[in-house]
């Protein structure tokens, strides 16, 4: 049995039948050949396949790509386009957070998550943030120092972006009437 | 890492969802998040024929406070309560349980329902729902019906939930004034779980004793349980340290810790009450602080 | 934010200096391209059959349901292999070494949990899971080895019938009077310490491609390997394909730690289906696989006995080491724990060694090289023997070090293994550590905490490494040499072409620095290629903190040689004589009058319309060199671990790390820093977190990431970090190797630290991993904690 699939991805439309077993994350490597993210583990522990499921951090090998129908993805591919590295990117470029490179698409969704809600981020809240991201290479220390590289570059340009914002797109009520949430989530 | 050939259903409401449910019962297995499932269909420990997908119902993405109870859908995920401010406001202790779980991503698309339902011993929820006397509402083919969080939870990785049933909701009642609450947490190293996760919840009295005492304990016992010892010692006592210390000591009392390569059910025992201390003396200063926790 | 302090200066205009990788920005836009990311039509997927039994007859095997799985193209089983390819022999053996017979697949009898036994090749690999779902195996459970002291006493069952004993060899080291040693001590300090066994566990696990073009006949090999040339030789003798009909190909590969330092059956069987079946085919390693199937690390139980004198000095060392090698031995199994021996007396000048190793055979997997490789358990066991002994005879770990630390002016040393230290100036190193970790006032702090009753400890590592693997002429052998081809294109464009295999080290960026700077061109108008047996010269591979030592030698003298060529041709073009050429800022001149020049482009481009050379030089310029290091290096430094024991739950915190490290000279300090962090990580992940557990019945007990403990970013430290500078004499470069020191020189560090906080209860030691209840229960048991 296959299921029709519609999903976004890096901003172009793709339509596919999929079955409904596929993970998200062999659908994005084996269906539509894009391959910058990886599969690492199996339990779903190692973050090499994060992704961005409707601007948010998600692990594509804990996704059925039937669940990301009508979603948007965004992959590392996704990031900068022409050759070009965006800021989180290019801290990383600078501050040498990543060797082998096997983790880095992961860790690069993992810390724009991050940096979307919190802007300035200290030490401590990127390890807790990155805690889903492993890397055996680098010992994480220049992978938290890309992410402040790369937050100081996010600021510098969007002043006004820098402060806290909501993370949660909740939409909540103190009355009893009911309140909903856009049915894709 | 592959998961086995399944039949994908995604019905449009919960009606439709329970009815399939129930024409199938336990050859279908509900699907929220995925975050606890679809890891345990890779590994092919859970091979079902049918998954229905309830993840996108609108009706279980509800939040509701009123004056007397905070409802959460099931569907409502960790991130959501960990960063709501409405939950941050209405139950601190929600959103601190719900920051443990996890990791981000898994947070990100984790759901309060299927962690609950899944009811892994080693979860970060199930105690605080034990503590804050949460009602789990659930739907089935006969409708609506309320299970209380100390009946929810029956065995390792079992409910009370029938395979033809939902949960829908959560419902958390209004803490009292001068309430606080904590859930601490020792990590297994690997698997971030619990291998000790103590929630409690402590009502301070007009004397400034312990009005009410809640501890709700995962990760020791096979099933997440109120430690009623350690609350009925602490009952009605000045909340200082060592009356809690006195108290926490009875953390595991009658229970056969759980025993792994992570930690030996003696260690267990004593990690229970260690934390069950840390967690009242943390619940007992923000009872105390102006600003309720 | 760099940890590390340029205190030293560059020695070139870009060796030396902190430059930008090279191979970031594909690997940072997702363009980098492992193995599976290598998508090739019609290609077959591949999934093993392991055994679930750690020893067992097979008494029954049955595919036949599996084989009619709508799907399935094939099921090969060990019947099919016989008289094709039947054993894969170890590289690193003992004189006396068992070497056991070691299948592609099992056919009646497996000895390990995850031993493969059938592969099934089909249309994508969740049809392949389907299958292997569908095999029927029936077995006889045999008697399982699991603890190597139990494995060697009399009447234990046997792993290999054929061999009289578990002892699978052994290896005696014997150098001084050591009887007389520890007749003349006034104490003898004894330690029985247990090196765990580990999993190198990088990202990307193993993968394998292959692809047969019968037109051509070319095997092509993808693999996520360290060494492409000597897995390419390995292949070419067991699948009898000829060398030059084999390209096999290390594209981006996700980190390795010596875990891809191997031939492994896998790697032998994908190419062999790829010819019988003519169509690509592809395996790639689930993560579970891995944990069971990809060898592990350490693994030893060393008996130490150290003899000292009562003002500290250390008269002799005895070290009895068991090595548990597993069931089969893989490449270099063997010959890793010998490393421990020829390195067991580290930093210190101790007249007499007896090392007696012994290599045992389990029911596991096996063993081999993991980052390190015999090096940490070398550094681990003295380093501990030693605090040990410091703390008997009531004397601060750094004095004791400092008495014995051999002087810079002894050096070249030739120690009791008969190894001849490069270069060291070990006490210099300490003394910047100890200063750097403000070690003096840790130590008034660690008073004022006892006196609170707070477990704070500090611990010290001072370690030498032997890298740079290393003379050809050795013995064990070193891996020898490394080649690699200079050429400047006729645009005056370089290309490097390696031999050696980087995958993650940075190489691309650490060779361009050096080729840019000997030919006096820009940083980016160099390329380095690596990888491709069927594009580069020969090579031997990534591993032993070899490849800045050797290969980037073998960059510098290709580069020297082009360098003269150049030279010949600009005086030929300049008319001048070539003695006066002077090569500065990308342009050879008269060092004379330096109006006279031509620039490195017009010389290139001479050298390739070839009209205008000195006469009888041969056009082009393109010079191979192969490099074969004379003797090894010996990089060294000292590690200061700050902790503090959490009483009440066993857990460690580590407050602070100081790593100083000395690999001689520095290409590129930024990947050196990176090389030494994540050393440290892993060396901090084996002592406190890390562990892989067979049960009583030889099952996997750690067998996914959810039990096996991977560091995260929340668990490990901030690193401080810094090096001195002193250059071996064994390379042109002055440089060392730094691939392994921080694993090397972390975990005794960390170990020392946490004895030492819990000494007010008179612990003298744990075995790793320090997890919360071991040391919870350690401290339980003392009288004195209660």
């Amino acid at each position: 049995m296959k299921f029709p699939v519609e999903i976004t991805v890096n901003g172009v439309k793709r339509r596919s039948e999929v079955e409904p077993r596929l993970l998200l994350v062999h659908y994005l490597r084996d269906v539509l050949e894009i391959t910058g993210t990886h599969v690492g583990c199996e339990t779903g522990i190692c973050g090499a396949c994060t992704v961005h499921l409707d601007d948010e951090a998600v692990k594509s090998c804990m996704v059925l790509a039937v669940q990301a129908d009508g979603c948007s993805v965004t992959t590392v591919e996704g990031l900068a386009s022409d050759g070009t590295l965006d800021d989180v990117q290019q801290g990383f470029w600078e501050e040498h957070g990543l060797q082998c490179g096997y983790c880095t698409p992961g860790l690069l969704m993992s810390a724009h998550d991050l940096l979307r809600k919190s802007p300035n981020p200290s030490a401590e809240e990127i390890r807790r943030a990155i805690n889903g991201n492993l890397c055996r290479c680098t010992g994480y220390q220049t992978i938290v120092h890309s992410i402040q590289n790369a937050a100081q570059k996010m600021r510098a340009k969007k002043p006004a972006a820098a402060k806290q914002v909501q993370p949660a797109k909740l939409r909540t009520s103190k009355r009893k009437r009911e309140q909903r949430r856009p049915a894709t989530v | 890492m592959f998961p086995a050939n399944f039949n994908y259903v995604r019905p449009n409401n919960i009606r439709e969802a329970v009815q399939f449910l129930n024409e199938h019962k336990d050859d279908a297995k509900v699907l929220a998040g995925g975050q606890s499932l679809i890891p345990m269909m890779k590994l092919r420990l859970a091979a079902p024929e049918f998954l229905v997908d309830i993840g996108r119902l609108p009706e279980l993405k509800e939040i509701d406070l009123d004056d007397a109870v905070l409802t959460i859908g099931s569907l409502i995920r960790h991130a959501d309560i960990e960063t709501a401010d409405l939950i941050a406001r209405a139950c601190p202790l929600l959103a601190e349980t719900a920051a443990e779980i996890g990791d981000a991503q898994v947070r990100n698309r984790g759901t309060i329902g299927g962690s609950l339902a899944h009811a892994d011993p080693s979860a970060d929820l199930p105690a605080t729902m034990l503590v804050l006397d949460a009602r789990f509402s659930v739907a089935g083919p006969d409708g609506r019906r309320i299970i209380m969080a100390e009946d929810f939870f029956t065995d390792v990785m079992t409910t009370a939930l029938r395979p033809n049933e939902i949960l829908v909701s959560i419902e958390i009642p209004k803490m009292s004034r001068r309430t606080g609450c904590a859930y601490v947490k020792m990590h297994q190293q690997a698997s971030g779980f619990a291998i000790v996760g103590v929630a409690s919840l402590i009502t301070l009295g007009r004397n400034g004793r312990a009005e009410d005492v809640r501890v709700g304990i995962n990760g020791v016992s096979g099933v997440p349980y109120r430690a009623h010892a350690v609350e009925e010692s602490l009952r009605g006592k000045p909340v200082d340290e060592r009356n809690i210390a006195e108290a926490a000591a009875l953390a595991a009392q009658g229970v056969e810790p759980l025993s792994d390569i992570h930690a030996s059910s003696e260690y267990r025992r004593e990690m229970a009450t260690v934390y069950a201390r840390r967690s009242l003396q943390r619940a007992a200063q923000r009872a105390s602080a102006p600003q309720r926790h | 934010m760099a940890q590390i302090k340029q205190t030293i200066k560059p020695n070139g205009k870009y060796m030396g200096r902190r430059i930008m990788r090279k191979e970031d920005p594909r690997l940072l836009s997702g363009k980098g391209a492992y193995v599976d990311d290598i998508h090739l039509p019609n290609t077959a997927h591949v999934a093993f059959l392991r055994s679930e039994h750690a020893n067992a007859r097979i008494t029954k095997l049955d595919i036949s349901r599996a084989r009619a799985l709508a799907g399935v193209i094939q099921i090969v089983t060990g019947a099919d292999l016989r008289g094709v390819v039947e054993n894969i022999p170890p590289m690193g053996v003992l004189p006396d070494l068992f070497v056991p017979q070691h299948p592609v697949l099992a056919t009646d009898r497996v000895r390990y949990v995850g031993e493969p036994i059938a592969a099934v090749l089909a249309e994508n690999p969740y049809i392949a899971q389907d299958a292997l779902e569908l095999i029927h195996v029936e077995y006889d459970p045999l008697p399982v080895v699991v603890e190597m002291e139990k494995a060697i006493e009399p009447g234990s069952p046997l792993v290999h019938e054929q061999s009289k004993s578990n002892v699978a060899g052994t290896f005696k080291l014997d150098s001084g009077d050591i009887e007389r040693a520890f007749r003349k001590a006034d104490r003898i300090v004894t330690g029985r310490f247990v090196n765990q066994r580990v999993a190198p566990m990088p990202m990307e696990a193993r993968a394998v491609q292959a692809d047969y073009q019968a037109g051509e006949k070319m095997l092509t090999v993808w693999s996520a390997t360290q060494i492409p040339h000597l897995l390419r030789s390995s292949l070419s003798r067991l699948l009898k394909v000829p060398e030059n009909r084999l390209r096999v190909i290390a594209p981006d590969v996700g980190g390795a730690f010596g875990g891809k330092l191997n031939v492994y059956r896998e790697e032998v069987l994908l190419p062999l289906l790829a010819m019988r079946l003519g169509r690509p085919v592809k395996w790639i390693e689930t993560r579970r696989e891995n944990m069971r199937a990809m060898i592990h690390g350490r693994d030893q139980i060393n008996y130490v006995e150290l003899a000292v004198t009562k003002d500290g000095r250390m008269l002799g060392l005895k070290c009895r080491t068991l090595a548990d090698i597993g069931a089969y031995p893989q490449m270099l199994t063997a010959a890793i724990p010998t490393l421990t021996a020829i390195m067991a007396t580290g930093c210190y000048k101790i007249p007499a060694l007896s090392f007696e190793l012994t290599d045992v055979f389990t029911n596991k997997m096996a063993t081999d090289a993991y980052r390190g490789a015999g090096r940490p358990e070398a550094t681990y066991l003295i380093e501990r023997i030693v605090d040990m002994a410091a703390a008997e005879l009531k004397m601060d770990p750094a004095e004791i070090r400092s008495r014995n630390f051999l002087k810079s002016s002894e050096f070249p040393f030739t120690t009791p293994s008969g190894l001849i230290y490069d270069s060291g100036n070990y006490k210099t190193c300490m003394d910047k550590a100890l200063d750097l970790a403000g070690y003096n006032k840790l130590r008034q702090q660690q008073e004022r905490a006892r006196k609170q009753g707070r477990l704070m400890g500090i611990g010290l590592s001072t370690y030498v490494e032997i890298c740079a693997m290393g003379p050809a002429t050795s013995d064990p052998p070193g891996g020898g040499w490394e080649s690699a081809t200079v050429r400047i294109e006729p645009s005056g464009k370089v290309t490097v072409l390696s031999g050696a295999s980087p995958h993650g080290q940075g190489e691309e960026t650490t060779y361009a620095q050096i080729a840019a700077d000997q030919l006096s061109v820009p940083f980016d108008d160099v390329t380095v290629i690596h990888g491709d047996t069927a594009s580069v010269p020969p090579g031997v591979g990534t591993f032993g903190s070899r490849n800045t030592a050797v290969g980037g030698t073998a960059v510098y003298m290709s580069a020297q040689k082009i360098r003269t060529k150049m030279e010949a041709i600009a005086a030929n073009l300049l008319e001048i004589n070539p003695k006066n050429i002077v090569l500065r800022d990308g342009t050879l001149q008269s060092k004379l009058n330096p109006k006279k020049s031509v620039s490195v482009r017009e010389v290139a481009r001479a050298a390739y319309t070839a009209k205008k050379l000195p006469p009888g030089m041969e056009p082009g310029l393109s010079e191979t060199s192969f490099f074969s290091p004379k003797n090894y290096t010996f990089p060294f430094g000292t590690h200061v671990c700050v902790v503090e024991v959490e009483r009440e739950t066993g857990e460690v915190k580590i407050i602070k790390y100081v790593a100083m490290d000395d690999c001689g000279k520095v290409i590129n300090p930024m990947t050196v820093e990176g090389q030494v962090q994540g050393g440290i990580a892993q060396g901090l992940g084996q002592a406190l977190y890390e562990e892989i557990i067979y049960d009583d019945n030889g099952q996997l007990v750690t067998g996914s990431l959810m039990d096996y403990a991977f560091p995260k970013a929340t668990q490990l430290p901030e690193y401080i970090c810094d090096r001195t500078e002193t250059p071996t004499t064994s390379n042109p470069l002055g440089v060392k190797g730094v691939g392994e020191a921080g694993t090397i020189g972390a975990t005794p560090a960390l170990v020392n630290a946490v004895v030492d906080a819990l000494a007010p209860y008179g612990i003298q030691h744990l075995d790793m991993p320090l997890k919360p209840e071991k040391v919870w229960r350690t401290i339980e048991e003392k009288p004195e904690a209660r």
